[in-house]
């Protein structure tokens, strides 16, 4: 059976992983290889490393970062975080990703999916959507809007139709990052991701608002409230060893979710 | 020394790195002289099964054939394994090694009525391995390994073990010296090390 995938994302400042708490201070989590290993062998089933800084200044340390950390990672590794171009995809996937997420360089210039995926197929493109609800429409989840630039920048985009699109450019995944839950650790935003999971056929992947396993068990869920997401996403909560993966995924058997233990 | 083909789909430095860490030692080549004289062949792959055009026109397909009926065993991964059929109809114009009878199909959008996601993304378990499989020994039923396919080639006696995933397709094959995974062994964690290790000791 096909099991619902824990990602563990490593967020990287100038070769650091690093967690914002309550979006105010830095703080250091460690080396971004040695904590890839670590959740590997805590049970997380794909690494996600996002270059968080992302200028062209830091492009050489991410470069070098990427190949530390894949040199003896056996699972899938994803890399985001300022690729803009084709050219910038190449070079993380011959430093040994298996996968680039791409945001705002995807709005930008749409193409840049089908690009990245004529050379290194679709599964290996992923598209990162940051969303906002529309607190002021009639149904805030259909009227979600997209943010690029790191959340900054709202694009007039609605969510559900960027994300059909993304598939129909080429995507071979979608990263949905519910803006209004993220750094809350209060659950997913599991109404937005159902509504996007229903709208694409490939698979998506929440993230934003992971605080315990209660959480993933609705973001997991296909019951009308669940989330319907095929994998979710999660920082702070495993860096601090509040939990790992293997843990995580022992009370999401408990609960019914298929997980690989 | 494994020689591993290279014909630009993909996954080949993530096989290469695997194979390194395994003790084992690699070359990378395009050189149907290389194929031809080979003691072990590694052909990994992800992506389009137009990218295998490409070993035609190198005029590996034949070197590969002739390596394969003097008994060197082979692994074709992803589309490596696809491969090893006579074709698939993600492109149909390009022949696969016809090695195995059949053809690469795409998942179908639904299966028993429900909505079937594709590409195929993630651990799913490994289920009916042959006991006589050499290529998965020591793997235990339901073993987890990681998939990221649209299109999966059909079960026949060849077949090695299944995955399910819209009904049942083949997860492994082998025939004697042949053998091939659908799913990523460099990147299924312990499990798939242990099926590469298999494969290294032959």
């Amino acid at each position: 059976m096909l099991t619902k995938r824990v990602i563990a994302c490593l967020d990287v400042r100038a070769g650091r992983v690093v967690k914002g708490i309550q979006f105010l201070d830095i703080i250091d989590a460690g080396d971004p290889a040695e904590l890839a290993h670590r959740h590997a062998a805590a049970g997380a089933d794909e690494i996600v490393l996002l270059d968080i800084t992302a200028t062209h200044e830091g492009r050489g340390t991410l470069i070098d970062t990427v190949k530390r950390t894949a040199a003896q990672l056996f699972i899938p590794f994803t890399v985001g975080g300022g690729i803009r171009t084709a050219h910038d995809a190449e070079a993380v996937f011959h430093a040994g990703a298996d996968k680039v997420s791409i945001n705002s360089a995807a709005i930008a210039r749409p193409d840049l999916i089908g690009e990245i995926g004529a050379s290194f197929g679709a599964q290996a493109v992923i598209v990162a959507i940051d969303a906002r609800r529309n607190p002021d429409a009639a149904d805030p989840i259909a009227e979600a809007e997209v943010y690029v630039s790191g959340g900054r920048k709202p694009t007039a985009r609605r969510v559900v139709d960027w994300a059909r699109e993304a598939e129909h450019r080429g995507a071979g995944e979608i990263l949905l990052t519910s803006m209004d839950a993220d750094g809350t650790r209060a659950g997913f935003d599991c109404d937005l991701i159902a509504r996007v999971s229903a709208a694409v056929q490939i698979p998506v992947i929440a993230s934003g608002g992971a605080g315990n396993a209660q959480h993933f068990v609705e973001v997991f869920s296909t019951a009308p409230n669940g989330g319907k997401a095929d994998a979710a996403l999660a920082a702070s909560i495993f860096h601090f060893g509040i939990t790992d993966s293997w843990a995580l995924k022992r009370d999401l058997k408990i609960a019914g979710i298929p997980v690989r233990l | 020394m494994i020689q591993v083909i290279d014909y630009k789909a993909g996954n080949l430095t993530s096989v290469v790195k695997a194979l390194h860490f395994l003790g084992a030692e690699t070359h990378v080549t395009q050189s149907p002289a290389d194929v031809r004289n080979a003691t072990k062949i590694v052909l990994p792959g992800v992506g389009h099964f137009r990218a295998t055009q490409l070993l035609h026109d190198l005029q590996l397909t034949e070197a590969t054939r002739e390596a394969i009926a003097r008994g060197v065993p082979f692994l074709g991964i992803c589309v490596g394994l696809q491969w090893l059929y006579q074709g698939s109809t993600e492109a149909e114009s390009t022949d696969g090694l016809c090695h195995f009878g059949g053809a690469c199909d795409r998942f179908p959008a639904t299966y028993e009525g429900e909505l079937l996601k594709s590409p195929h993304v993630g651990w799913n378990s490994l289920e009916d391995i042959r006991p006589d499989s050499r290529l998965l020994r020591n793997i235990a039923p339901g073993s987890f390994v990681y998939y990221t396919h649209s299109w999966r080639a059909p079960v026949s006696a060849d077949t090695a073990a299944t995955t399910t995933y819209g009904g049942s397709f083949t997860a492994a094959v082998e025939r004697n010296n042949v053998m091939g995974v659908q799913f990523h062994p460099e990147k299924s964690g312990p499990t798939g090390l242990q099926i590469l290790r298999n494969f290294v000791e032959l």
